[in-house]
């Protein structure tokens, strides 16, 4: 749910609920207000009444209320001292409304001066309280509806005016890329928690980008260092192999510990490479003819196809060309032909399409798909390579990285195969 | 044949100096940039061997000066560095050839003989040995004066063969002499067993007077 959403929950129940009290409260005040004033016009007509009737005893006669709004009825003595004045809401048919309508009535007690007792009767007619009730109820709900309608526009004006670095900071945080950008620059703002957020997130990316540096830094010294005391540990292996003074089973020995070692070199050479390839140390480009390179590829594993009897097939559709680091390209096209061989088997076959914007290898193998999200992963290898490095498809994975390109994996009747894409660039506008 | 070892890690410097004496060079190092100006600017070497890490300045800089005093030097760069830029710079400035650290010895070897051969001064690239005649140039073999058809690859052996002849050569460093420097070598051992008994087949068949040599689960070695 968004922000603005959020706030526009809160704020409708809460309104609901303020507004409701607000109507009850302002119900009651109205009413007190209307009894009042309908009782103050009472007592003034009871006065007035009153003092006609003193002088005008034809009053005294009018026992119903008919045209007038009052009627007087002689009383017992004894029952006009006991009786008290007294307001009371009764009900009366109205011929304007053809029904019964409720009226405030007065019902007080007068003497004349010949010691006569009156009860006299006055009514006014009254709000009717339900239309009252569905009129207010009906103001309610409009003020709601509009409270809620101007609360949405300017919620929405002022959230996004006043969220905008929030939402910019958002936006720079979901195009960041630990290990591509080497700096955040948090957006500017005035608004003191944003300024807060963006420092501290910030600093946080700036601890992160420096820990990612440092790790890759440390990776490529680690592989750096190590070079020296491997070159000199193999060839020391290697003096000892050529004098054999040994027994056949020390000679055996020797050599496999520099299978090993040369394994170690291949591990370490391999790393020092993906963590150039991470650090753009491969600056230099120029426009590597694709289909050549695949051809000359193939042509230089021919023996080996030749040995595997491997058939290699090459489509060209398109002619690719791509800007790139001649070193990499080469890298890139090794490794996958060269997987293609590895994990073929005898008398299959190796099918490349090269296409306008990408290519494509897919070769015979094992019957049984690879694990698409793992096969790119370092360090991974099938139980039938035990002595693969395992970096061999990673290093694919950071150099199409690097140039932009899609590489996926795919599996179908037997036939695993990786396709290369990537979306051609705009042209540009001069 | 005189060689020049510029190399600041000693252990490695000794490595290379037993393993070449072998080869009837004569064979001088230097262990730092100071040593090594002074040895080239007094003598004269047919082959230098430059790590371009020292310790004490820029092994490139050591072309340079060769360049500066016109000297006929070849120089192999030795570097632990694997980069490109490096490589580009010490072969523009001169450099032979370029070897990443680790190597195997065999390599050098390699790697020298085809410096020196290039500098020889009957300019024809090739290796005689007993009835065999190995032209690198036109990649072909002849034993007695008769062509022998090999493939690429089993050429590439043959030359590591013929120029680390009479040495053990594991397999691992043919491996890598034959396909290059690749992620993944481990799966090739096979395919070299089978072009060497190819390679081995085709030599018997001509009456060659030399013998590849396999020694099991260790390498291979040319016999002459």
């Amino acid at each position: 749910m968004k922000l603005l959403n959020h706030t526009l929950l809160y704020l409708s129940a809460s309104l609901i609920f303020i507004l409701s009290i607000w109507a009850v409260v302002f119900y009651i005040g109205m009413m007190d207000e209307v009894y009042d004033s309908i009782e103050d016009g009472l007592e003034n007509y009871k006065i007035l009444i009153i003092q006609k009737a003193g002088t005008d005893t034809t009053l005294l006669g009018k026992n119903y209320f008919g045209e007038s709004n009052y009627a007087i009825r002689p009383i017992a003595k004894e029952k006009a001292i006991m009786a008290t004045e007294a307001f009371k809401d009764t009900a009366m048919y109205m011929e304007y409304e053809e029904s019964l309508e409720t009226v405030r009535m007065l019902t007080t007690y007068f003497s004349t001066p010949d010691d006569r007792y009156y009860q006299l009767k006055i009514i006014a007619s009254m709000v009717e309280e339900d239309d009252l009730v569905a009129d207010l109820m009906h103001a309610l709900l409009w003020l709601y509806v509009a409270v809620i309608a101007s609360a949405f526009i300017i919620n929405n004006w002022v959230l996004r005016k006043i969220w905008r670095p929030f939402y910019e900071l958002q936006d720079e945080l979901r195009h960041f890329k630990l290990g591509e950008d080497k700096s955040f620059n948090p957006p500017q703002t005035r608004v003191s928690e944003f300024r807060d957020m963006n420092e501290t997130v910030a600093e946080l990316l700036k601890a992160n980008i420096a820990a990612f540096q440092q790790q890759k830094q440390f990776i490529e010294n680690a592989s750096h260092e190590l070079q020296t005391p491997l070159a000199i540990a193999m060839n020391k292996l290697e003096l000892l192999l050529e004098q054999h003074y040994g027994t056949e089973e020390q000679t055996q020995l020797l050599a496999n510990a520099i299978q090993y070692l040369e394994r170690l070199t291949r591990l370490n050479k391999a790393l020092l490479l993906l963590s150039k390839i991470e650090n753009r140390q491969f600056a230099r480009e120029e426009a590597i003819d694709f289909n050549a390179l695949l051809r000359q590829q193939t042509d230089d594993f021919g023996e080996l196809l030749e040995y595997k009897d491997i058939r290699v097939d090459i489509t060209e559709q398109a002619s690719l060309v791509w800007s790139f680091n001649a070193d990499l390209a080469d890298i890139l096209i090794t490794n996958v032909v060269k997987n293609a061989i590895i994990h073929n088997h005898p008398g299959g076959h190796i099918q490349i399409r090269i296409e306008e914007n990408g290519f494509s290898i897919t070769n015979t193998g094992q019957a049984k798909s690879l694990e698409t999200t793992e096969i790119f992963m370092r360090f991974h290898r099938t139980p039938d390579n035990p002595a693969s490095t395992g970096l061999g498809l990673a290093i694919v994975r950071s150099i199409v990285q690097f140039y932009h390109i899609q590489v996926t994996y795919h599996y179908e009747n037997g036939l695993h195969g990786f396709t290369f894409h990537r979306e051609p660039r705009p042209a540009a506008v001069n | 044949m005189k060689i020049l070892i510029i190399e600041d890690e000693a252990d490695l410097r000794e490595n290379i100096i037993q393993f070449l004496r072998k080869e009837q060079y004569l064979v001088e190092s230097a262990s730092d940039f100071h040593s090594a100006k002074e040895k080239i600017s007094l003598y004269d070497y047919d082959c230098i061997l430059l790590d371009v890490g020292l310790p004490d300045g820029n092994g490139l800089d050591i072309l340079r000066m060769l360049k500066l005093l016109e000297k006929q030097e070849n120089v192999i760069v030795i570097s632990a560095k694997d980069s490109l830029d490096d490589k580009l710079e010490g072969l523009d400035l001169g450099a032979d050839d370029y070897l990443t650290k680790p190597f195997h010895l065999a390599e050098l070897n390699a790697r020298i003989k085809a410096v020196l051969r290039r500098k020889a001064l009957d300019g024809r690239n090739m290796v005689r040995i007993n009835n065999m005649e190995l032209n690198f140039d036109d990649r072909t073999l002849q034993i007695n004066g008769n062509d022998i058809r090999l493939n690429r690859k089993e050429f590439d052996i043959m030359a590591f063969f013929v120029v680390n002849k009479n040495r053990l050569i594991h397999k691992s460093a043919l491996a890598e002499h034959v396909w290059g420097d690749h992620i993944d070598n481990a799966d090739n051992f096979d395919f070299i067993y089978s072009q060497i008994k190819n390679l081995r087949k085709k030599l018997k068949d001509c009456g060659a007077d030399l013998e590849i040599q396999a020694i099991y689960g260790v390498g291979y070695k040319l016999t002459v």
